[in-house]
């Protein structure tokens, strides 16, 4: 039996089902957020450094850029 | 242990789920209790990739029942006397240590994590883009001082760069506050749809500026949403946008 993919060795292709425009009015791409929202809608690919855990360096994040709230992608073990 | 760890700001906090359904890629230091050949290593290790079982060790943060895990790969990479480095993709939960105990019980002589080091969680890799603390300690500061928003682009990422591995619905802008205030998406809406969604399949709805709108879970196919004319194509589960960002195109109240 072959082996299953790993989700990053997935090919997707875009299959178009209608033709539409978005008005510019609305909404922006997000690398045009503003520096507040480009935050608020942000994520940082952190290098976790041994010894904390990942909760503490999430909260280190979470203070250093006085944020309200943080999370992270899957505990990593101290 | 070190390495790949994405931390979501704010509201991206939202976007954590996809995050741990995208699978994770790991280098890792394996200590051998006795001696095994270079050979013997690599056979075992294959064996691994598979669907595996295991229980959560004594201290995790879940139910410890024991559960399936999938290895995508594993790749034995060196073996230095009883040290042995190999590489390892594997399903979101996987315990790498309870992967080299097992291991070691199936070479016999028994086995340790010893290092670990994650390159993957994900779409997001150790290559490029990755930042340590000292460095978002740094340009938000250097920011806070200069506010130049380049400085912020050299450690934070648009939320959308979470959602990369999982498939995409891209809809009209007249079916996104809709989809804002949880309502279910419906074929009239869709634009484009991404290969391989099946029933169930956890989807990212976006505009088409490439805004994430929400997660939602597929009600239906790839294919049968291509030749939909009606009805409900996924589900909401957790809504990424502000209600009232897009205007609101759709009636409440009689229909």
């Amino acid at each position: 039996m072959p082996r299953s993919l790993a989700p990053w060795e997935i090919e997707r292709k875009l299959l178009v089902k209608a033709e539409d425009k978005t008005n510019p009015r609305y909404g922006c791409r997000p690398e045009e957020r503003s520096a507040e929202e480009y935050i608020r809608y942000g994520v940082i690919n952190l290098d976790k450094p041994a010894g904390p855990t990942s909760h503490e360096v999430a909260a280190w994040v979470k203070r250093i850029l006085a944020l309200q709230q943080v999370g992270h992608g899957g505990t990593l073990e101290a | 242990m070190t390495g790949v760890l994405p931390v979501t700001l704010e509201e991206a906090t939202k976007t954590v789920q996809a995050l741990l359904h995208s699978g994770k890629e790991y280098i890792c230091v394996m200590k051998l209790h006795g001696d095994a050949t270079e050979k013997r290593v690599g056979e075992v290790l294959k064996e691994f990739e598979d669907t595996i079982y295991q229980r959560p060790p004594l201290r995790a943060s879940v139910k410890r029942q024991l559960r399936t895990r999938r290895i995508y790969y594993i790749d034995f990479l060196e073996k230095e006397k009883r040290n042995v480095l190999f590489k390892v993709g594997c399903e979101g939960g996987t315990y790498i240590r309870k992967l080299c105990y097992d291991i070691g019980e199936v070479l016999g002589c028994g086995a340790h994590m010893q290092e670990l080091r994650r390159t993957r969680a994900g779409p997001f890799i150790e290559n490029g883009d990755i930042v340590r603390l000292h460095d978002v300690a740094y340009w938000f500061m250097e920011w806070q001082q200069k506010k130049d928003e380049r400085m912020l682009r050299k450690f934070i990422q648009p939320m959308e760069n979470a959602l990369t591995l999982i498939p995409k619905i891209y809809v009209r802008d007249s079916a996104v506050d809709a989809v804002c205030h949880g309502a279910s998406l419906t074929a009239p809406g869709v634009v484009s749809i991404e290969g391989g969604v099946s029933k169930g399949s956890l989807v990212a709805v976006l505009t088409l500026k490439g805004e994430a709108v929400a997660l939602a879970r597929a009600v239906v196919a790839t294919e049968r949403v291509l030749n939909m004319e009606h009805g409900i194509v996924a589900r909401v589960e957790r809504v990424l946008m502000p209600r009232g960002t897009y205007p609101k195109a759709w009636r409440s109240g009689e229909t």
